[in-house]
């Protein structure tokens, strides 16, 4: 019997995650085309004219698609130097911890903000700071005079990444906490026998020994950077904050859902997703160097 | 372990946890005090650490309110259709994918993985959704996020624990692959649909975009949407009339700690079956 025939019915189960698979993941990749034509829902991409690279002439040459590219870039670099550490640092911290119920006390508290949803984060955030939230309360009580931070695009980045830290830290944590259960205590025996102190172990044994995890992870963190919390910035994103808060994905979102500028969002996306590709080989290529092991 | 002293540094470490916590929690006690206040105090900006002039009203009027029963009701819903789709996705793409003999299985793995990090983008997919004729129905809200690759290899990877024996011993006794996923891979799998349950029922309750993009009909928009409304847009004029005894911060506030108040109740649970499903993922690695 063929090797096909002998798990038919394997390939059966099979069928239906395959076919999702192929028309809404792969389907999409297809529709790139529309980035190449003057795309019109009525005639379709078969019917639609071709148009080349007008649209991405288009965009490429326009200063404020280069802003919204840039404003994407400084919030990703923000949340790599910022965001990206402290779910590590707060794992760390935890492990330290020697008294247990406390540990896990944090811990409980720590993992909530993760599971509010974006909504809810944003309404906090816009409602905690405006002109009679509980910041700008906070700050009339200290005699200051209140912020419009939410009008204010030098606020934007700092509200963005430090709402992503309230949220993600915990979280995220969680598997950092498990990499560092699953490093040898022999090697921190051998270290203190070595008379090691608490700093040199966390050079020499605890980060190499998590290395591994924080690659992996950082390599996600990188693919996902085009994409930079997209629904949280539409949330938070107003006119006047557009020159700091707008990003790639929100452009395409306005341009292409909104403004139903089809072939130019798709082209924008086009952008985004070569970018993110270039992005993760080149991450990978150099973990591997570094790591000798990348994500593939 | 040997004894250790307290030093400096586990003092600041507690210190710096507590504020940890404080600040992790603080917002979300804050606007329940909020919420229970009178009108008149927090337009005073009197509250901050205790309720002042306690009273349910923005409670009795959230919970009377027909826009937001109905969209908790859709929420509902689309909770429980949604986890469903994902189970069945989920599984019948994990477990062909968890059997070793499967020929092709390694290509078929990093096909899908692919899609993990790589998109056809916004509108592309949009697109794909409107040709289906799925816009404007609540299929477009679960069909395009069928499967999450992520769930599915920790799902395939808790398959592929399953000793070989016994899969052996169910094919002696006649037993063929949809017989044996369903009598025996299933019930051992308890712990791990448990926790696709969970990550999948939470993604969907706390599910935004998908309805904004592809819902049109009011009636069939869920509660994040009317969150958004009420909470950020602070789109109350039907509410207004009623608000008597308090403003506007009190309603939205009082909206939010409902909305989240099932979460909160599932959380320990959550908690249980996160830790354990990490675990499996970081065994994995």
């Amino acid at each position: 019997m063929s090797k096909l025939a002998k798990h038919r019915s394997l390939y059966l189960m099979l069928a239906i995650p395959l076919v999702y698979f192929l028309i809404f993941e792969y389907g999409p990749m297809f529709g790139v085309l529309m980035a190449f034509k003057d795309f019109n829902l009525i005639k379709g991409i078969w019917g639609s004219k071709w148009a080349g690279f007008k649209y991405f002439r288009e965009y490429l040459t326009d200063p404020y698609f280069w802003n919204v590219f840039k404003n994407t870039i400084v919030l990703n670099v923000y949340a790599l130097i910022f965001y990206f550490p402290t779910p590590i640092i707060f794992a760390l911290l935890l492990h330290e911890l020697m008294w247990k119920k406390f540990r896990s006390f944090v811990q409980t508290i720590a993992y909530i903000p993760h599971f509010l949803s974006t909504v809810v984060v944003a309404g906090m955030i816009v409602n905690f700071l405006s002109a009679s939230g509980l910041i700008n309360q906070i700050i009339s009580r200290l005699g200051g005079e209140p912020i419009m931070f939410m009008m204010k695009a030098e606020w934007f980045r700092t509200i963005y990444i430090g709402s992503e830290i309230w949220q993600g830290m915990g979280w995220n944590s969680i598997i950092y906490l498990a990499a560092l259960t699953a490093v040898d205590p022999q090697l921190y025996e051998a270290a203190t026998i070595d008379g090691a102190n608490r700093w040199r172990k966390l050079w020499h044994v605890t980060l190499p020994g998590i290395s591994s995890v924080i690659t992996v992870m950082l390599l996600m963190q990188i693919g996902k950077m085009m994409t930079v919390g997209f629904e949280k910035i539409l949330l938070l994103y107003s006119g006047p904050t557009y020159k700091t808060a707008d990003v790639i994905q929100t452009f395409v979102y306005r341009r292409g859902l909104i403004d139903s500028d089809f072939s130019f969002a798709t082209a924008v996306g086009v952008f985004q997703s070569v970018i993110a590709f270039v992005l993760v080989i080149s991450a990978n290529q150099i973990a591997k160097k570094v790591n000798g092991h990348g994500l593939f | 372990m040997l004894a250790k002293r307290i030093g400096l540094f586990d003092v600041i470490n507690v210190a710096l946890m507590a504020v940890i916590v404080f600040v992790t929690a603080f917002p979300i006690y804050y606007m329940f005090v909020v919420s229970i206040s009178s009108g008149t105090a927090v337009m005073r900006g009197d509250v901050m650490f205790w309720p002042k002039g306690i009273n349910f009203d923005a409670y009795r009027l959230v919970l009377q309110d027909s826009a937001i029963l109905h969209a908790y009701g859709n929420t509902i819903k689309y909770t429980l259709i949604g986890v469903t789709v994902n189970l069945i996705f989920t599984t019948l793409c994990a477990y062909p994918l968890s059997r070793r003999q499967l020929y092709g299985r390694s290509m078929l793995t990093v096909l899908i993985i692919f899609t993990m990090f790589f998109d056809g983008g916004l509108i592309p997919r949009y697109m794909v959704v409107h040709s289906l004729g799925l816009v404007n129905t609540i299929w477009a809200l679960f069909l395009p996020t069928a499967i999450n690759v992520f769930y599915m290899i920790l799902m395939r990877t808790f398959f592929s624990n399953i000793p070989e024996e016994i899969h052996e011993s169910a094919t002696m006794d006649g037993a063929g692959e949809w017989r044996k996923l369903v009598r025996i891979v299933l019930p051992l799998s308890m712990p791990v649909m448990a926790t696709m349950i969970i990550f999948y029922s939470v993604h969907h309750w706390n599910s935004f975009f998908p309805a904004l993009i592809y819902l049109n009909d009011k009636s069939l928009q869920p509660l994040q949407i009317i969150l958004r409304n009420i909470v950020i847009d602070g789109d109350m004029a039907e509410q207004s009339a009623e608000m008597v005894t308090i403003v506007a911060q009190n309603f939205k506030y009082a909206f939010v700690i409902v909305a989240i108040t099932p979460i909160l109740a599932v959380y320990p649970f959550l908690q249980r079956c996160f830790v354990q499903g990490a675990m499996l993922g970081a065994v994995k690695g």
